[in-house]
């Protein structure tokens, strides 16, 4: 899925990272307790979160992650875009709820292994 | 003993937000040495747990990062508190830290498992009262 695609299925706003949309991602996840996001490494390329501290930028680093999205319109502070322009992320905010956004991301097909998608569908 | 790359950072443990500085430039400088990324990852990751640990519970420390030609070694040392039970401090869930810090992402008592988990050997020498080394070691074969 590109991050475009997952921009237009939370209909959220792109804080930073704009030249990067175009990239594609296949699997994600979403957690408020960056320990949790750190002790399962997958290549999940995409976190969801409601937590605003910059440390959700250094996590989604330290996976090597493409994209983090805040739900609920959590706000970034410039002093997290700066970091997540250094990482090359892109920082997208979207007004939904953390259990709707993974839904219709999980619907739409992002991180779903072929035979669950077959079960989805 | 061959040569080792060696990088030094000392860890702010005053600010919290800064924590993971030394991480980032470390994953910065091993790309540069053309360590695998997977091997990068393991690494930054555990390291950057154990800057999270020294800001913390210790008030920062000292983190020493060698790179040998077969292996990572990454020593974090602090002057923090100690670690009263280490066998306990090593289960999944157990935590110490205070309220605030879980409201900050971290603190669930996943710390010291993760550095376990993403490294080959993790040594534990604590004195209650005068700190704690953490030596870690990721082989690169």
């Amino acid at each position: 899925m590109k991050i475009s695609t997952i921009q237009e299925i939370l209909d959220a706003e792109v804080v930073c990272g704009e030249e990067f949309l175009d990239d594609e991602v296949h699997s994600a996840c979403g957690s408020d307790m960056m320990s949790d996001v750190l002790a399962y490494v997958k290549d999940q390329a995409v976190l969801l979160t409601g937590l605003c501290n910059p440390q959700v930028i250094r996590t989604a680093e330290m996976m090597d992650m493409r994209c983090v999205v805040f739900v609920r319109s959590k706000c970034p502070t410039d002093e997290m875009i700066r970091l997540a322009k250094e990482s090359d992320l892109v920082v997208l905010k979207t007004t939904k709820r953390m259990y709707e956004a993974c839904g219709k991301l999980y619907l739409a097909g992002l991180g779903v292994s072929p035979t669950e998608a077959k079960a989805v569908n | 003993m061959d040569e080792a790359v060696r990088f030094h950072f000392v860890v702010d443990g005053e600010d919290f937000t800064s924590a993971g500085q030394a991480s980032v430039q470390v994953k910065k400088n091993l790309r540069r040495l053309g360590i695998p990324p997977e091997v990068i990852r393991k690494i930054s990751i555990a390291m950057y747990e154990g800057e999270i640990n020294m800001v913390i519970h210790a008030d920062g420390g000292e983190a020493e990062v060698l790179v040998y030609e077969d292996r990572i070694v990454m020593i974090l040392t602090d002057r923090g508190p100690g670690i009263a039970d280490v066998e306990k401090a090593m289960q999944e869930g157990y935590s110490t830290a205070p309220d605030n810090v879980r409201s900050l992402g971290f603190g669930a008592g996943m710390g010291l498992p993760n550095m376990k988990r993403y490294t080959d050997d993790m040594k534990i020498e604590s004195v209650v009262g005068e700190g704690t080394t953490i030596t870690m070691t990721v082989l690169l074969a």
